[in-house]
């Protein structure tokens, strides 16, 4: 399992030919109190930097893209119902959409953990 | 997501460096750098100001001292009743009101509270248009009135139930004001002006203070038990749910106070029919929209779903109409309401409470329903 990070604060969990998404708790950090979350409807096709769900805060919507291309095959719905799960777990039960990887060379212009931690300092 | 550079052109209120210590995230606003939350973050601040006290920096907003030249208080209130619909011949000594410094179309260039003084009158007004508003001061009223900018003195508010509890430690006669009262009051010692006022319709305080003495004033607010520092975050979403206007979004220059459902601040003297009717800039059009009514109107909207609706979004009659009917000035998540809340321009026929109106939201109509503002009750000290 391997986890790698975008520079639009996304990290996405790598188990075999499937994608776990979520935003990273810098991104929770820096948006606060998450009050919203919109997720793609199961059965998607979405492409690599499309905006695939939306996380608003008390003050303001943000999109969160698409960090590969593939197929939304499953949402966590909880987030719809507890979105404040975003403030408290945002790298573990705050998992946004888990996609079927398309095309996994578009893996290889992600971030690994070390690269992401550079990129936030 | 949010990387904000921090700009050095950017000015700074007498409270900044206490923010600072305090682990705000400052942001620019109106030219200053300001911050928009502490560490509790923008949903804790609202709460707290609503069932404890939050103390607010608003030292950005401009303090305008309004003084006769003549000596006589009246004529300073008849120049000044020149720009805005307002009664300020009226306004009883130690006493504050809302106005609107209005344009020759009847628009509303900035909003603003007045206070009778004494020997003169004191204005707050707007951060984003105080140099404007004090040339527009000038070349109007300059023959009558010398328009003294208090460049100075920072601006505190006490706002929250436990705000009078708070302010009485430190000045004993804060009790006994109410709603609207202003005037000088030693406040720890301190030569301020305090006004039984504010903007997050709860019950409070705004304190005019020193510069030199505002960092020392806010720490002993601050050091009491039940107050909070809440930045610009919380102001908005408070103020929304009070469902009062914030200028340069839910009014303009291109927004008459009537179609803002601000009639209310009208006093009878300056209708039609009163003592001094009219006589204030657009005042042709704002009084027959008195008399007959304008054609938009500003509402409050509550969403049926858990999506904010936010500033800018178009409004529709119906899920499937082509055709826009107005447009969202503010809107955002109300922590008290635990709901989405808006306010938006549509037309007068459509602005009676529980009309139902589609907001477009990223492709999709989302239905809103139209209510009674505030959202949320005002507890003002009456």
């Amino acid at each position: 399992m391997t986890t790698l990070f975008t520079s639009d604060h996304e990290w996405l969990r790598i188990e075999g030919d499937v994608a776990t998404i979520g935003i990273t708790d810098y991104a929770q950090s820096q948006l606060g109190d998450v009050v919203f979350v919109e997720l793609p409807k199961v059965g998607r096709s979405l492409k690599k930097a499309e905006a695939a769900a939306v996380v608003e805060s008390v003050k303001a919507a943000s999109d969160v893209y698409a960090p590969i291309s593939g197929e939304v095959i499953e949402v966590n719905d909880t987030l719809t119902s507890e979105p404040a799960l975003v403030n408290s777990d945002a790298a573990g039960k705050a998992w946004f959409f888990k996609m079927k990887i398309a095309d996994k060379s578009e893996l290889g212009g992600l971030m690994d953990e070390t690269a992401y931690k550079a990129h936030t300092a | 997501m949010l990387a904000r550079d921090h700009n050095r052109s950017l000015k700074r209120t007498p409270l900044h460096a206490l923010h600072t210590a305090q682990g705000a995230r400052m942001v620019p606003f109106a030219g200053y750098e300001m911050p928009v939350q502490f560490a509790a973050g923008v949903l804790r601040e609202h709460l707290h100001t609503r069932a404890a006290a939050g103390l607010f920096d608003v030292s950005h907003m401009g303090q305008i001292a309004l003084r006769p030249k003549s000596g006589s208080l009246e004529s300073a209130a008849r120049a000044l009743e020149q720009l805005l619909p307002q009664d300020v011949v009226a306004l009883a000594p130690g006493r504050q009101r809302y106005a609107q410094f209005t344009n020759e179309s009847g628009g509303i260039r900035d909003d603003l509270m007045v206070a009778n003084f004494g020997d003169h009158l004191f204005l707050v007004v707007n951060a984003a248009c105080k140099e404007a508003d004090e040339a527009h001061l000038r070349e109007r009223l300059s023959d009558v009135c010398v328009v003294e900018p208090l460049e100075g003195r920072a601006l505190l508010a006490l706002q929250g139930p436990k705000a009078e509890m708070v302010l009485a430690k430190f000045c004993a006669d804060a009790p006994d004001m109410k709603f609207m009262d202003a005037g000088p009051r030693k406040v720890a010692g301190f030569d301020c002006f305090v006004s039984r006022s504010g903007y997050t319709g709860e019950d409070g305080f705004e304190i005019s203070a020193p510069s030199d003495d505002a960092e020392q004033l806010a720490k002993l607010l601050l050091a009491e038990h039940d107050v909070m520092p809440i930045g610009l975050g919380a102001r908005d979403s408070l103020r929304l749910e009070a469902g009062l206007c914030l200028h340069g979004h839910d009014i303009d220059g291109s927004t008459t106070p009537v179609e803002a459902a601000l009639e209310w601040s009208i006093q009878k003297s300056r209708r039609a029919g009163g003592a001094r009717a009219g006589g204030f800039l657009g005042a042709e059009i704002i009084l027959s929209q008195l008399a007959n009514g304008a054609e938009r109107r500003r509402v409050g909207l509550k969403s049926e779903g858990r999506a904010p609706v936010r500033e800018g979004a178009p409004l529709f009659a119906d899920a499937n109409s082509e055709t826009r009917i107005g447009t969202v000035t503010s809107g955002g998540f109300g922590p008290s309401l635990n709901a989405p809340v808006a306010m938006g321009y549509q037309p007068t026929a459509l602005a009676n409470p529980g009309v139902q109106v589609f907001a477009d939201v990223r492709g999709q109509r989302l239905p809103l329903r139209v209510v009674t503002t505030p959202f949320v009750p005002n507890t003002y000290k009456r």
